[in-house]
């Protein structure tokens, strides 16, 4: 019962905030940069202006609408980047051991110590600030739950009958580990993979906040509250609505990865039951 | 015991040396130096003579081995090296932002395991209860709030609404100061702790020793004290080690928020400014900071724990 209850919510608020990802041009009354006019500069919300304006006069319904696109895009290839980096080393770490297992170990380690929006503010302190930067310090930097998780299943996998039985039949290296091993490691992977890009959203969120990461006029959520903190008395909504617009996709995502991670990762269920 | 600590401290030493082996390669990729950085921000433009000279004297025209090779030796002497931007010794500028970050964690923390840990715990005696969901859900929406956001938002209601507690700045770093920025940094660790408690007293609740226990009748109180704490606690202790990281580290977005003159800000500044030796010092000290915890984490757990040897 539970379980449909967090998929069939979570699932629910990550399709709208995709839906609206994707139809902002045609949702949007203004265009998001562009339509600044400072006679409407901080307007409270009406019938004109759903959210209210900000400082500029610009309309922070469309804004929210349009950041969407920016925190799904980092969200979902970040994580995909990530994913990736995690199968390809926790699996051939896993499955070839020896040296390399050392060496990907030790890599996994370093990553654990330093704090991972730290690590990405270091990145983002190198490259300049700009969506392909964000997409590269996020992408590199949360690799290592990903990377641990693939190693351990790979190891239990890798002395099973049907492994040993590829091998036998002469099957290389990457055909055993891309269609023996990873279709069955994939659950937990994706489950993982499903909370991570919370965890970039929110990310991507905090450095654009400390203006290190989407710099404006660019509709990013974390930008439009760093903007907000000043007008927090005078126009409280700029500050409200793209907080609600983060949280909501969070939410959604980790009520997704809950939901998920009670059908995919077989071994949780039994530890919850 | 002692050999175990000094054996776990010497397992941090090549981690270390390793992160400031990463961050120094990190940043001698970077294109233009301090000198560069000074004339982009458009009101100071260098000529060419003086931003020779400046990276001379920084040091930063020699070739990156002869740099590596004296970042190292001056690691090896605890010597951190020079802030670009204030010329002062980065280990002296480390100290005195060191406090008002840690004051910031430990009160987030301790806020963060009072309120988490019974909640989880409660929450996992009475699995399905109306508590149960409610703590549950209390939990998932803290993991999902962005921290800034809570922060902003805390300000607003409990600062310039109510006007209860200042709403930024470090005053005299008391209490009254301290409350807003370590609530909107504890909540999501609190929401961590919930969900981590309650999963490990759901799962050592159908362990068979806590069955043997309860049929031979030893009484509730007593399951739940001997059985049920002592073997949570270790995973909880665990959680809370781990969860440090991510609290320094997000710690660097809720300093910033409410001014909070601690290493978050200073490190957020000094990246902007490419003030190269003091984020590599920040980097640093924050790291040692999370394996030291991290050390004394799997100590206490080796003390509660009798099955975990110390070797």
């Amino acid at each position: 019962m539970k379980v449909r209850t967090n998929l069939l919510i979570g699932g629910t608020l990550f399709a709208l905030v995709v839906a609206a990802g994707v139809l902002a041009p045609w949702l949007a009354h203004t265009d998001p940069i562009m339509d600044a006019n400072l006679m409407n500069a901080e307007l409270p919300p009406d019938h004109e202006f759903w959210f209210g304006t900000d400082g500029q006069g610009r309309d922070i319904y469309s804004r929210v609408l349009h950041g969407a696109r920016i925190s799904l895009t980092v969200g979902i290839v970040s994580q995909l980047i990530n994913s990736v980096i995690g199968v390809c080393l926790g699996l051939s770490a896993g499955y070839w051991g020896g040296w390399w297992d050392d060496v990907v170990n030790g890599l996994t380690n370093l990553m654990l110590a330093v704090p991972s929006l730290v690590f990405a503010l270091a990145i983002m302190a190198i490259l300049s600030p700009g969506l392909t930067s964000l997409l590269i310090a996020l992408g590199l930097t949360n690799w290592s739950y990903t990377c641990r998780l693939s190693r351990a299943s790979t190891l239990s996998l890798k002395s099973l009958g049907y492994v040993q039985a590829a091998k036998m039949l002469g099957y290389g290296d990457v055909r055993i580990m891309a269609t023996q091993i990873l279709p069955n490691i994939l659950g937990p992977i994706i489950v993982i993979g499903t909370l991570g890009m919370g965890g970039a959203v929110l990310a991507e969120a905090s450095l654009s906040f400390l203006g290190l990461g989407i710099r404006p006029p660019s509709p990013s959520w974390g930008s439009m509250l760093s903007d907000a903190r000043d007008q927090i008395t005078t126009a409280p909504w700029i500050s409200i609505f793209p907080g609600l617009a983060i949280f909501t996709t969070v939410l959604g995502l980790n009520l997704l990865g809950d939901g998920l991670r009670d059908i995919l990762d077989p071994q949780s269920r039994a530890r919850r039951a | 015991m002692l050999p175990f600590v000094v054996k776990r401290l010497l397992q941090t030493a090549p981690i270390l040396l390793a992160v400031a082996l990463l961050i120094f390669v990190l940043f001698s990729v970077i294109p233009g130096t301090f000198a560069s950085s000074m004339s982009d921000d458009g009101h100071s433009v260098l000529d060419t003579q003086v931003m020779e000279r400046m990276n001379h004297e920084l040091g930063l025209d020699d070739p990156v081995q002869v740099r590596f090779a004296k970042y190292v030796g001056q690691l090896a002497r605890l010597d951190l090296g020079t802030s670009f931007r204030s010329r002062q010794p980065v280990a002296t500028v480390l100290a005195e932002r060191m406090w008002p970050t840690l004051k910031l964690a430990f009160t987030a923390m301790v806020f963060a395991i009072l309120l988490g840990v019974p909640l989880g715990f409660l929450a996992a005696l009475k699995p399905g209860s109306l508590l149960d969901t409610a703590s549950m859900v209390l939990a998932i929406s803290g993991l999902s709030l962005p921290q800034f956001w809570l922060g902003l938002l805390l300000m607003y209601l409990f600062a310039l609404s109510l006007g209860w507690l200042p709403s930024f700045g470090y005053g005299d770093g008391g209490f009254r100061n301290l409350v807003l920025p370590s609530v909107a940094l504890g909540v999501a660790p609190m929401a961590l702790l919930a969900r981590t408690t309650r999963a490990a007293v759901l799962e050592i609740m159908n362990a068979d020793f806590v069955r043997t226990a309860r049929s031979k009748g030893m009484s509730e109180g007593r399951v739940v004290r001997w059985h049920l704490t002592r073997n949570a606690l270790v995973i909880v202790l665990t959680t809370i080690g781990l969860q440090f990281g991510s609290v320094i580290g997000q710690a660097v977005v809720v300093e910033k928020l409410f001014s909070w003159p601690g290493l978050g800000s200073l490190l957020v500044d000094s990246v902007s400014l490419r003030d190269i030796p003091v984020v590599q010092g920040c980097i640093l000290f924050i790291v040692l900071f999370f394996l030291l915890i991290n050390m004394l984490v799997d100590v206490l757990c080796a003390v509660i724990d009798p099955r975990i040897k110390y070797s």
